[in-house]
């Protein structure tokens, strides 16, 4: 047995040495090494040497190497050791690179203070590194980019390096509408209404109801609702008390909707989770301010790098997102300039950051006014931090739809999105407390694109002026009969 | 071959196997010339020769004994009507002088006495063993008393003021097993020493000539692992390549990017290089907003040239540096495995292969000159033969006096030390260290120094070879000795230190093949003279010269086409077999396995051959 697989190794070898990148190839062959009675795992270590060295970025023998490195159980240490080896020869290296950020939390895991209560599920293993340790990463990673700004292996680790913040799962918001007997729960990220145990608990006692996403379009969705049995909570002069329980994560979150109150909520803001920060770290902000000095050092004699650029704004936004806002914008222009085929790329990141900007203004100023006007803005995100938000102004972007997570915002009352590009507004779809909607100089063109306003019931004054649909012959009746509890129609 | 006469015609005689003749010789015999290659000493390559330390020890015999006195014998019988003489010399006379040995290592193994007696005898039983297994070396009659050697010559050498040597290298370092000279002696066939000490660039033209030439496969070479500088009195390592800036621990991160961003612009040429080009290449540097340490680097050890070379071949030289790098490896360099007076040899081999005929100890006493037509007709060979031929190359030492009465005798500063210990040392022993020590810095002259380890196999393992050459200003050892005394051990060191000891050392002077050659100097127009080897860091010259001279002799012909693999020349008659049509593709397959030195891809000189002994188990 020992000998035919080992021929077969032999054979293996051949054909390696002919084509070293055949998938078919390595993949027999760690077929092949699986079942081979006796297995030399050190023989197979160096053949991986050997092929590295003649190319280290293939990445078939990378994926072999891995295997071979499981099974035989190489010490942690001595793969660091490796991979430091073939940074060193050749940092131009995503997998060496990318396999010192597998290693590095099982050598040097952070040590942690805060007991260990939020476990997460996607893995036992803590993905963070020792600060003693990231400092040397740091310095390593540096190195290479100011060695070579232009190649983007080190510069995606680096961002591996400043980004390792993982957020808690949590309920952060729960709403409760008294008049709707409706109950909307924000929650840290995406969930499957059907798939997560979710509880509710009204005043001691659990209750059956049916979680649902906001929009039929996605299962997934970080804002869930629910219908409350009608009469349960519509008294204004009771007091309930509600209570979200997330089985799974053994999280949970209470609301008091007290006497007299239509509407109550319980939350955790983006400021409190400092949300958008995670983004790229939790990480001292003394470490984040050298980082930032050291790339700045970069820039001024790379000026027109894009990676250092990129990589500054990230930091900056780390470290202090509306105090680095102009210096963020001047940079996304610059970058650009200088990348133009990825210009819509960091168009829209610009969006995101300048979306994130406007909810922490607005948390600072506790108001439920979301505007952000006249920003160019191509696309929306974060809307389920918008949960809360009554007033919404968009007006003067270059927004062409109003996505389904639109459909997050379940207090919206007034919706001003004028002069944009909109001709799709799949997202106002049953918003519940919506009135007032002004689309003027849009790109609407049909009727059916007006179609989901129907499904808020409260809608009030529309305001089409501008849009090309107004040109259509009977549309005022068509108006009409599509939404019939519109009463301040301008067209 | 002694007994029989030589043909008595040839198209080409060359006389000298130095570099440029040897490269001459291969590239006639290729291209169907009759070759006749003859050298007056007895061993191959000249000046660019390298030896074992036993003979080297005889050669610095010979050198000192100086040159036999030779009964100048009338040919005149030999004359036919309208010929005349020129009587060729000795080569040896003139282009080595102010030999100087010093050695330090201790004549008996100290640390364990017991041994040493076995040892000097097992020593000379394997002296006597390598007298008689070698036919080249003449009679080693002074390795017998090798010990009195070092005595005598320094005896010879009366006015350095020196303390007895031996017996003055105490033991300083009880911790470390010194060296002995007798294991030196027992172990010195482990030894390749060069006189001359140079590199291939990696893109440079030997190395051309030698892939476009096959005659690569006659060799291997090891990759230079290392640029060291001397700057402060401390060395340094350059950071020249991507890995190195990366892993550099001296320079600053904007001092890495700043080096990198200039390494990379000057590859292509500017409008602003063309500013500076009749301003220095200092002055250039200096306006790169580089900083004083990249300044050196770039100006010493990257473009290796002076503060006053001019921009455009500063930066033709930096040039030529970079586009040699990553070739073979993470350095420009390559050195030659068994050191570099095998090179010469392989196109020797080369032209043997070819039909060359070849014989040493043989050398040409006179040349038969046509008056009327002012051309070498025929030469008088050592015995007496007259040979007739049509080209007469020759090394510029047999000319003798002619070249030296013409132009002042500009001369190298040859310095060559065994050591203990590598200057710089690191994770790896087997460093392949190139140094370059500046102008001013000590010495007056720029000094290149190259530290050979072990597995280059020019020196026995626990031992380095380290080479120092610059141009002299005085004696070698006037030239060299404080730099030694500064970067090594010795006894004359004033602070001890955890500098490698030097075990043995030599200082010579060696005639610099650069000044302009005696050309045209009243010999005949068929007469094409060689230089011995200068004192640049690489082969241009003498590939360029023997290229020249090349053409000179055959205008229409290639120089140095691609030789067939051996199996694959069908001698006339003969018909190729089915058999030896396999073998010729078998032996194909193995030039590509074991030919790997020279291949791009090869990086793995460290490791060893290539990915085939793995996959081949």
């Amino acid at each position: 047995m020992q000998k035919i697989y080992e021929a077969e190794l032999s054979f293996l070898e051949a054909c390696l040495k002919v084509n070293p990148k055949s998938y078919g190839s390595w993949h027999h062959r760690g077929w092949v090494s699986a079942r081979l009675p006796r297995p030399d795992w050190a023989r197979e270590l160096s053949l991986c040497d050997r092929c590295l060295s003649l190319d280290d970025r293939n990445f078939h023998c990378w994926d072999y190497r891995r295997m071979v490195v499981k099974v035989s159980g190489v010490p942690v240490d001595q793969e660091l050791e490796f991979s430091d080896r073939l940074i060193g020869s050749n940092f131009s290296n995503y997998s060496s690179w990318h396999y010192r950020s597998t290693l590095l939390p099982v050598l040097h895991p952070q040590t942690r203070q805060e007991p260990p209560h939020a476990s997460s599920p996607r893995g036992p293993q803590s993905h963070r590194v020792c600060e003693e340790q990231l400092l040397k990463e740091y310095e390593l990673v540096q190195n290479a980019f100011f060695t070579d700004p232009n190649d983007q292996s080190a510069w995606f680790y680096y961002r591996w390096l400043l980004g390792r913040a993982e957020r808690e799962e949590t309920i952060s918001c729960v709403y409760v509408s008294r008049e709707d007997e409706r109950v909307a729960v924000a929650f840290s990220r995406p969930i499957n209404a059907r798939c997560v145990g979710l509880l509710l608990v009204l005043d001691g006692q659990p209750l059956r109801v049916e979680w649902r996403s906001v929009h039929p379009r996605f299962r997934h969705s970080p804002v869930l609702i629910c219908d409350l049995p009608p009469g349960t909570i519509n008294d204004v002069t009771n007091e309930h008390n509600l209570t979200v329980h997330w089985t799974g994560n053994h999280t949970h979150r209470d609301c008091a909707l007290y006497t007299g109150r239509v509407e109550s909520w319980c939350r955790d803001t983006a400021t409190d989770q400092e949300l958008f920060r995670s983004e790229l770290s939790v990480e001292k902000t003394s470490v984040l301010q050298s980082e930032l000095q050291s790339v700045k050092q970069l820039q001024e004699l790379e000026p027109l790098n894009k990676w250092c650029l990129l990589t500054i704004i990230l930091l900056m936004r780390a470290l202090d997102p509306l105090g680095y806002e102009k210096e963020t914008l001047a940079h996304f222009q610059t970058l650009k300039e200088v990348d133009s085929m990825r210009s819509e790329y960091y168009s829209d990141l610009c969006c995101k950051f300048m979306i994130e900007n406007t909810i922490l203004k607005m948390e600072y100023a506790e108001v439920r006014v979301f505007s952000i006007t006249d920003r160019n803005l191509t696309s929306l995100c974060h809307l389920d931090q918008l949960l809360l938000v009554t007033h919404i102004n968009l007006s003067s972007n270059r927004l062409q739809r109003l996505p389904p997570q639109f459909a997050m915002l379940q207090c919206l009352e007034v919706l001003e999105a004028d002069n944009n590009f909109l001709e799709n507004l799949e997202g106002v779809y049953h918003l519940p407390r919506l009135q007032e909607v002004s689309l003027k100089n849009n790109k609407i063109s049909t009727l059916t694109d007006l179609q989901p306003l129907a499904s808020c019931p409260e809608l009030k004054r529309l305001d089409l002026r501008g849009n090309p649909v107004t040109q259509a012959a009977s549309v005022e009746s068509d108006l009409a009969e599509l939404l019939p509890s519109v009463t301040d129609l301008l067209l | 071959m002694a007994a029989e006469d030589l043909p008595s015609e040839f198209d080409v005689v060359i006389l000298g196997t130095g570099l440029a003749e040897s490269v001459v010789a291969a590239a006639c015999s290729r291209v169907g010339q009759r070759v006749l290659h003859l050298d007056r000493r007895s061993y191959y390559a000249a000046n660019w020769a390298s030896f074992t330390f036993n003979a080297l020890l005889t050669w610095i015999q010979e050198q000192q004994e100086g040159p036999q006195p030779e009964q100048g014998k009338d040919w005149s019988s030999l004359l036919n009507d309208g010929e005349e003489l020129i009587h060729l010399s000795n080569p040896d006379l003139d282009s080595i002088t102010n030999i100087q040995v010093l050695s330090y290592a201790s004549e008996e193994d100290e640390e364990v006495p017991d041994t040493a007696k076995e040892e000097t005898s097992a020593n000379s039983q394997l002296e006597a063993e390598s007298t008689g297994s070698r036919e080249e070396e003449s009679a080693e009659a002074e390795e017998e008393s090798a010990e009195a050697e070092a005595t005598n010559t320094k005896g010879e050498e009366p006015e350095v003021d020196q303390s007895h040597p031996g017996a003055s290298s105490g033991p300083s370092e009880p911790t470390r097993k010194k060296i002995s000279y007798a294991q030196l002696l027992k172990e010195g066939r482990r030894f390749n020493i060069d006189l001359v000490s140079k590199l291939l660039f990696s893109r440079g033209s030997l190395v051309d000539l030698l892939i476009r030439s096959n005659v690569s496969r006659y060799t291997e070479f090891k990759n230079v692992t290392r640029i060291l500088t001397y700057r402060h009195g401390n060395l340094q390592q350059v950071p020249c390549s991507r890995a190195d800036v990366f892993a550099s621990r001296q320079l600053s991160v904007v001092e890495k990017r700043k080096l990198m961003r200039f390494l990379t612009s000057c590859i292509e040429e500017t409008e602003m290089d063309q500013a500076y080009s009749s301003q220095p290449y200092s002055k250039y540097l200096q306006d790169q907003q580089l900083g004083e340490n990249l300044q050196h680097f770039l100006l010493h050890s990257i473009a290796m040239v002076t503060e006053d070379t001019p921009t455009e071949a500063g930066l033709a030289s930096t040039r030529h540096f970079l586009r040699s790098l990553g070739r073979y490896g993470n350095s420009p360099f390559l050195f030659p495995v068994y050191g570099l007076g095998e090179i010469p040899q392989c196109f020797c081999r080369m032209s043997a292969v070819f039909g060359g005929i070849y014989c040493l100890r043989h050398s040409v006493s006179c040349l038969i000159v046509d008056k009327d037509a002012n051309r070498c007709k025929a030469v008088i060979d050592s015995r007496g033969q007259r040979i007739s031929c049509s080209h007469f190359v020759v090394e510029d030492g047999y000319l003798g006096s002619r070249s030296s009465v013409t132009t002042p005798t500009r001369l190298l500063s040859r310095a060559i030390l065994i050591t203990d210990s590598s200057v710089l040392p690191s994770d790896s022993e087997q460093q392949v260290s190139m140094v370059t020590i500046p102008p001013g810095e000590v010495c007056q002259s720029a000094v290149k120094m190259v530290e050979l380890c072990s597995s280059t196999m020019t020196c026995m393992p626990g031992t380095y070879l380290v080479h120092l050459t610059c141009q002299s200003v005085g004696s070698a050892f006037e030239d060299l000795s404080q730099l030694v005394t500064k970067m090594f051990q010795t006894p004359e060191s004033q602070e001890p230190g955890g500098r490698p000891s030097v075990l043995w050392s030599l200082y010579f002077n060696m005639a610099d093949g650069s000044v302009p050659g005696v050309e045209g100097q009243g010999l005949p127009s068929n007469v094409h003279v060689c230089s011995g080897p200068e004192g640049s860091l690489d082969h241009e010259h003498s590939i360029k010269q023997a290229e020249l001279i090349f053409q000179r002799i055959l205008p229409d012909e290639e120089f140095c086409p691609p030789a067939p693999n051996p199996e694959d020349i069908i001698y006339d008659g003969e018909s190729p077999t089915p058999s030896a049509e396999e073998d010729s593709v078998k032996e194909a397959g193995q030039q590509e396995e074991s030919g790997g030195d020279l291949k791009e891809a090869g990086q793995q000189e460290e490791s060893g051959g290539d990915l085939n002994p793995q996959l081949d188990q």
